[in-house]
C-alpha cells in the first residue's frame, strides 16, 4: 500500500474517534444540568415544525430576521411576559401564527430550557 | 445538469424575494412569508451546488474510468431518485410543512430517499474507481467528497436517536459539526472538478501529481474535519473542542501563503488562456477564494469571532464561498462540458455581459453584508439593552443595499444562463 491511501485511512481514523469523543465527553452533561420536560420536547418539536429556526437563532445557528433566543427568557427588559406577548400576538415583523394556549405554554417550556441550560453550562 | 442549473435559478430567484420580504416583511408575510422564502432558498442553493457537483462529476468520471457515455443503473437511480425527492422538498415547503433542523429544513424522513441516491452514487463512483487507470489527485478529492459526505449526512440526522437529542447541548454541537464538515466535503468534489479542468486546459498533468499538491489536500481535509470547532466558540463546550479548531484554522494560513506565492504564476496563465469562458470563472473562483480565505482567517481569531459569529458576516463568508467560489467553478465546469466556448460569438457576448454584472454585484453583496454583520455585532456589544428594532434601524440601510445588488446578481445570472440552456438544448 502506498504512503497516500494510508494518510487518508489515518485521517479517517483519526476523525472517526475524533467524532466518538465529541458525541461522549465533548458534549458530556453533569446529571445535575436542566433537562428537557414533556412541555419543553412538545415546543421544540413545535419550534422545529413552525419554522422558528428560519428567523431566530440558537447560539448562532439559525436566520437574522429576528433575535438570537438562547438567552431571551433571562433578558432584564424581556422575559416570559415579554415573549408570551409576542408568541400571541405577533409584532410587525412576526407573523401571528395563532397558537392555542398549550403550544404557548409548550415553546415557553423550551425556551426556558435553553435559557437555563445555557445560563448552567456557562456558569460551570 | 439542466435539473441543477433550474435550481441555480431557484436560488436566487427565492434569495431575492426573501431580502425583500426580509426589509418588508409586514406585506410578505399575507401571501408568502420569510419563514416560507428562506428554506426555498436555502435548499434550492443546497441541491444547486450538490446537484451541480455530482453532474459534472458524473461526467468527469467517463474520462477518468473511459467508461462509455450509457448511463448506468446506479447513475441513473442516483439522478431520478434525487431529482422526485427535491420536488417533493419543495412541494412540502410550498405547504408550510418544515423539519425545522437548520439548512436541511424538510421533514427528516425526506432525508432517507437522499440518503439512497446517495448510495447509488457511490456504487457507481466506485465501479468506475476500479476501472481507473490510475488516481491522480482530482479522483482523490472526488472519493474524500463523496465520502465524507455520506459521514456527515448521516452525522446530520444522528439527533433522531434518542441520546443525541437528550442534550440540548450535545445536539448543537453535532449539528453545528456535521453541518461544518459538509461544507467541506462538496468542497472536495468541486475543488476536484476545478483541478480536472486546469489539468485538461494547461495539458500539464503533472499539475495534479506533486508532492505539494497532496500536501496541501491532505492539510485541506485535516481542515474538513478538525476545523468546524470556530463555529461553537459561543457555546459553552469543552475547551479543547474549541482549541483544537482554532489550531487547525490557523493552517489556513499556508494557503493563504501559498495563494500568495503562485499569483504571479496565474498572471502568466491568465495572459494564455484569458479568452476561454471557462478559465475566466476559474479565475474568478481564485479571486474569491482569496477574498473568502482572508475573511474565514479573520473570523476564526477568537477575539473577532465574538463580534462576527450569528451576525451578517457569517452569511458573507457562505455567500461568497457558495456563490464566489463554488458556483463559479461549476460554472465553469458546465461550460466546458456543454462546449460553451464554441458557440457563436453572440451567444458567447450574453455570458460575457452576465459574468462582468454578476462579478460587480456580488462585491456590492459581500461586502455590504460584512459592514451589515459588523454593525450589528458591534451595537449588540455597546447596547445590550435596546430592542432588537432599534438595534438593527442602521443595519437595515445596508440590507437594502444587499437586497438590489442580488437584484442584479440574479439578473446577471439569466443572461448567462440564456446560452448555457442553449448549449445544454444542443449537446
Amino acid at each position: 500500500m502506498g504512503i497516500k491511501p494510508l494518510v487518508f485511512i489515518l485521517l479517517f481514523t483519526a476523525y472517526s474517534g475524533y467524532s466518538i469523543f465529541t458525541y461522549t465527553f465533548g458534549t458530556k452533561a453533569p446529571s445535575h444540568a436542566p433537562h428537557a420536560d414533556a412541555l419543553a420536547t412538545k415546543g421544540k418539536l413545535l419550534f422545529q415544525q413552525k419554522n422558528c429556526i428560519a428567523c431566530h437563532q440558537i447560539y448562532g445557528l439559525g436566520g437574522y430576521l429576528g433575535p438570537d433566543l438562547t438567552y431571551e427568557m433571562s433578558q432584564p427588559t424581556k422575559g416570559r411576559t415579554y415573549a408570551i406577548a409576542i408568541l400571541t400576538a405577533g409584532l410587525n415583523k412576526m407573523p401571528n401564527y395563532h397558537l392555542k394556549q398549550d403550544e404557548t405554554d409548550a415553546l415557553i417550556a423550551y425556551l426556558t430550557y435553553i435559557d437555563n441550560t445555557a445560563r448552567f453550562f456557562n456558569n460551570n | 445538469m439542466g435539473f441543477a442549473l433550474v435550481m441555480l435559478i431557484a436560488t436566487l430567484f427565492f434569495g431575492m424575494l426573501a431580502s425583500f420580504s426580509y426589509l418588508n416583511p409586514e406585506f410578505y408575510n399575507q401571501y408568502i412569508p420569510f419563514y416560507q422564502l428562506r428554506p426555498m432558498h436555502v435548499s434550492a442553493a443546497l441541491f444547486w451546488i450538490i446537484g451541480g457537483a455530482t453532474s459534472c462529476l458524473l461526467f468527469f468520471k467517463k474520462e477518468v474510468s473511459e467508461e462509455g457515455a450509457k448511463r448506468t443503473i446506479a447513475e441513473r437511480l442516483f439522478i431520478n431518485l434525487w431529482m422526485i425527492t427535491v420536488v417533493v422538498i419543495f412541494l412540502f415547503y410550498s405547504f408550510k410543512k418544515f423539519g425545522g433542523r437548520e439548512y436541511w429544513e424538510f421533514p427528516p424522513f425526506l432525508c432517507l430517499p437522499l440518503l439512497i441516491s446517495w448510495l447509488a452514487l457511490m456504487v457507481a463512483w466506485f465501479k468506475a474507481w476500479l476501472k481507473a487507470k490510475d488516481y491522480p489527485l482530482y479522483v482523490w478529492m472526488w472519493t474524500a467528497g463523496i465520502c465524507f459526505f455520506l459521514f456527515t449526512f448521516l452525522e446530520q440526522n444522528l439527533y433522531q436517536i434518542p441520546w443525541f437529542r437528550q442534550s440540548f447541548l450535545k445536539e448543537v454541537i453535532v449539528q453545528w459539526k456535521s453541518n461544518g464538515s459538509m461544507v467541506g466535503s462538496w468542497n472536495q468534489i468541486i475543488y476536484g472538478c476545478s483541478l480536472f479542468l486546469m489539468v485538461t486546459l494547461t495539458g500539464e498533468d503533472s499539475i495534479a501529481r506533486t508532492k505539494t499538491a497532496y500536501y496541501f489536500f491532505f492539510l485541506s481535509i485535516t481542515n474538513m474535519m478538525f476545523n468546524w470547532g470556530h463555529h461553537i466558540y459561543n457555546v459553552p463546550s469543552a475547551s479543547w473542542l474549541r482549541d483544537v479548531a482554532y489550531g487547525i484554522s490557523m493552517t489556513e494560513w499556508l494557503f493563504f501563503i501559498k495563494m500568495l506565492q503562485s499569483f504571479k504564476e496565474k498572471m502568466d496563465e491568465r495572459r494564455k488562456f484569458k479568452h476561454l469562458i471557462t478559465y475566466k470563472f476559474l479565475i474568478a473562483a481564485e479571486v474569491w477564494v482569496f477574498f473568502n480565505l482572508t475573511l474565514a482567517l479573520l473570523m476564526s481569531i477568537p477575539a473577532i469571532n465574538r463580534y462576527t459569529h450569528g451576525t451578517h458576516v457569517t452569511v458573507a463568508h457562505a455567500m461568497g464561498t457558495t456563490i464566489g467560489i463554488n458556483t463559479m467553478i461549476l460554472m465553469a465546469a458546465m461550460s466546458y462540458i456543454l462546449r460553451v466556448d464554441e458557440l457563436e460569438i453572440r451567444d458567447k457576448r450574453w455570458v460575457h455581459w452576465g459574468y462582468y454584472i454578476s462579478q460587480a454585484s456580488l462585491v456590492v453583496f459581500w461586502v455590504s453584508l460584512i459592514i451589515a454583520g459588523f454593525l450589528k455585532g458591534t451595537r449588540q456589544f455597546n447596547f445590550p439593552h435596546i430592542t432588537y428594532q432599534e438595534l438593527m434601524v442602521p443595519v437595515n440601510y445596508w440590507l437594502r443595499v444587499l437586497s438590489f445588488s442580488g437584484a442584479f446578481l440574479l439578473l446577471g445570472f439569466l443572461l448567462m444562463l440564456k446560452t448555457y440552456f442553449k448549449a445544454l438544448r444542443k449537446a
